[in-house]
């Protein structure tokens, strides 16, 4: 047995702000989001027997199932970084073909950007807080610390391997943005030209700043049930055909290969689930925490040759009207990051499966790939969706 | 921490990193070393990540290297390392074929004076009377 088809999406939602929220805690946007991804299925709460949320610190789903008042018979906090929705929608749909639940609520919220004006946030929880731990002993007192300066040292690595160039990065901020210029969501909308991308200070070079995501405020939730319950939605179900996961390291002094990411394993444990291949891909949403996250699981997910993701990039070939429509959100780049994006990848996916997407809408979109990422290039969690 | 001679945090070596931070304070890199698969790994753990044999040797690793990859920093989550910005953060690999994360020193924080694959030979710095952290520097032409 495989997941293929053993699990719907029948509903997708953001909070209903995004962006700057001052005056909301995390956990109003994510019962927001809960209240309007259930709406948007069609589902009442009551239904919910099955609860996953990441991100919140400890004992996630507990704390988010009593918030919104929801006792469940399947829970889960997996906690994978950004990738971790991704690696909930599998565990849902395993939970749900074991016949353990059968409407399965996955939310998310976080308030990083207004968070960083609160007093109580500024003494942060530090990666290194714990001095017990390797990272702790062996990375941070050399001065890392934050998420560009370490994946800054492995897009360094791709463009010494493979002649990767900084305009090459920058083509896939340009192209996103003008996805997000057609939605009416995304917090960044002005144009941006691949000049600006390089003249923009460095974060961590070679990173500039437009190849860093945004950090913003925001939640997402999505409904997961089974194919029986799908049947008697609002919505058509977006189905789920291919699932994958990994994770390689924590930290990059343990990453197998600077240049490949866990989606390497994970993409073609999805494509055998489904069928499937990447040249049937309709619209792809991969998790754009940098420019280069991009670039290099576009390779790891076969859509081009190892070290050719710069050259499958440029002539802003997955801007709106090019031939490789990707990050149709306008990403984390341009559209939300509230600190982890995987939510919104699906959010976004299964919009397009349904034709909602108004003027960024790809054509008769039935196939789509989504690929979550979290960490320092450390989890991967691919999914394949489509709809009758 | 008596006699802290660094702004930053000072490491506090976990029980099963003690060798190699003993071997720092002796100015000499100590690597764990499984004789089953007799290769190194890293980082130090009571076992080997491979094999998962229970066996660790400790040796010493010459200190020199390339480097594999870099990045300059320019901002700093971290207060303790806002007014180093720029720096250089860098994953060297050991002759002994395990890579490390490091502090590039001695080097100034331009790309023009930094080559992946360019050789690097670790110096120690002492954090405090009884931490001292391995960092890795260019190797000057005329020592090579």
């Amino acid at each position: 047995m495989t997941l293929y088809r053993k699990a719907a999406i029948v509903g997708v939602a953001e909070s209903d702000e995004i962006g700057v929220v001052p005056d909301k805690s995390a956990l109003q946007l994510h019962a927001e989001a809960a209240r309007n991804a259930l709406e948007d299925a069609g589902i009442d709460k009551s239904e919910v027997d099955a609860i996953f949320t990441a991100g919140l610190g400890i004992m996630d789903s507990v704390l988010i199932a009593e918030y919104l008042g929801i006792t469940p018979r399947y829970s889960d906090s997996t906690q994978v970084g950004g990738a971790s929705f991704e690696f909930h929608v599998q565990h849902a749909a395993a939970a749900i073909a074991a016949g353990i639940c059968n409407v399965a609520l996955i939310t998310h919220g976080q308030v990083n950007y207004s968070d960083r004006q609160r007093p109580w946030r500024r003494t942060r929880r530090w990666t290194y807080a714990d001095p017990w731990l390797p990272a702790s002993q062996f990375e941070g007192p050399h001065g890392a610390g934050t998420a560009p300066s370490v994946y800054a040292m492995a897009a360094m690595r791709h463009m010494y391997q493979y002649g990767t160039t900084q305009e090459q990065l920058a083509e896939i901020a340009v192209a996103t943005r003008k996805w997000a210029q057609l939605n009416p969501k995304a917090l960044m909308r002005d144009p941006l030209t691949i000049e600006d991308v390089l003249n923009s200070p460095y974060i961590a070079y070679p990173l500039h700043l437009y190849d860093c995501c945004l950090v913003t405020d925001a939640g997402g939730a999505c409904v997961v049930v089974s194919p029986e319950r799908a049947r008697d939605c609002r919505k058509p179900p977006v189905w789920l055909l291919g699932a994958g996961e990994s994770h390689t390291h924590i930290s990059i002094y343990s990453m197998p290969d600077l240049t490949k990411t866990p989606a390497e394993i994970a993409a073609p444990l999805a494509y055998k689930m489904a069928g499937l291949g990447p040249q049937d891909m309709d619209v792809v949403e991969i998790y754009d925490s940098f420019t280069y996250t991009v670039l290099v699981c576009l390779e790891d997910l076969g859509f081009c040759k190892k070290g050719e993701g710069g050259a499958f990039v440029s002539g802003q070939r997955t801007a709106p009207g090019g031939d490789f429509p990707l990050n149709t959100s306008g990403g984390g780049l341009s559209y939300t990051h509230p600190g982890m994006f995987g939510m919104f990848l699906i959010i976004e996916a299964v919009r397009q499966l349904r034709g909602e997407c108004g003027p960024r809408q790809v054509p008769g979109a039935k196939t789509a790939l989504i690929c979550g990422v979290g960490g320092v290039l450390s989890s991967a969690g691919v999914l394949i969706l489509g709809r009758d | 921490m008596t006699q802290k001679r660094t702004n930053k945090t000072v490491p506090i070596p976990m029980p099963e990193a003690r060798p190699f931070w003993e071997g720092c304070k002796k100015r000499q890199l100590l690597l764990p070393y499984c004789p089953h698969c007799q290769d190194y790994f890293w980082y130090p753990r009571p076992f080997c990540p491979r094999c998962f044999r229970w066996q660790v040797e400790w040796r010493q690793a010459s200190g020199r290297g390339t480097l594999y990859t870099y990045a300059i920093q320019y901002r700093a989550l971290n207060p303790e390392w806002a007014e180093d910005v720029p720096y250089v953060t860098a994953v060297v690999e050991l002759e002994e074929g395990v890579r490390l994360f490091t502090l590039l020193v001695d080097c100034e924080p331009q790309p023009d004076k930094i080559r992946i694959g360019m050789p690097v030979e670790v110096v120690f710095e002492d954090l405090s009377e009884e931490v001292t952290i391995p960092r890795f520097r260019p190797v000057r032409e005329e020592k090579r």
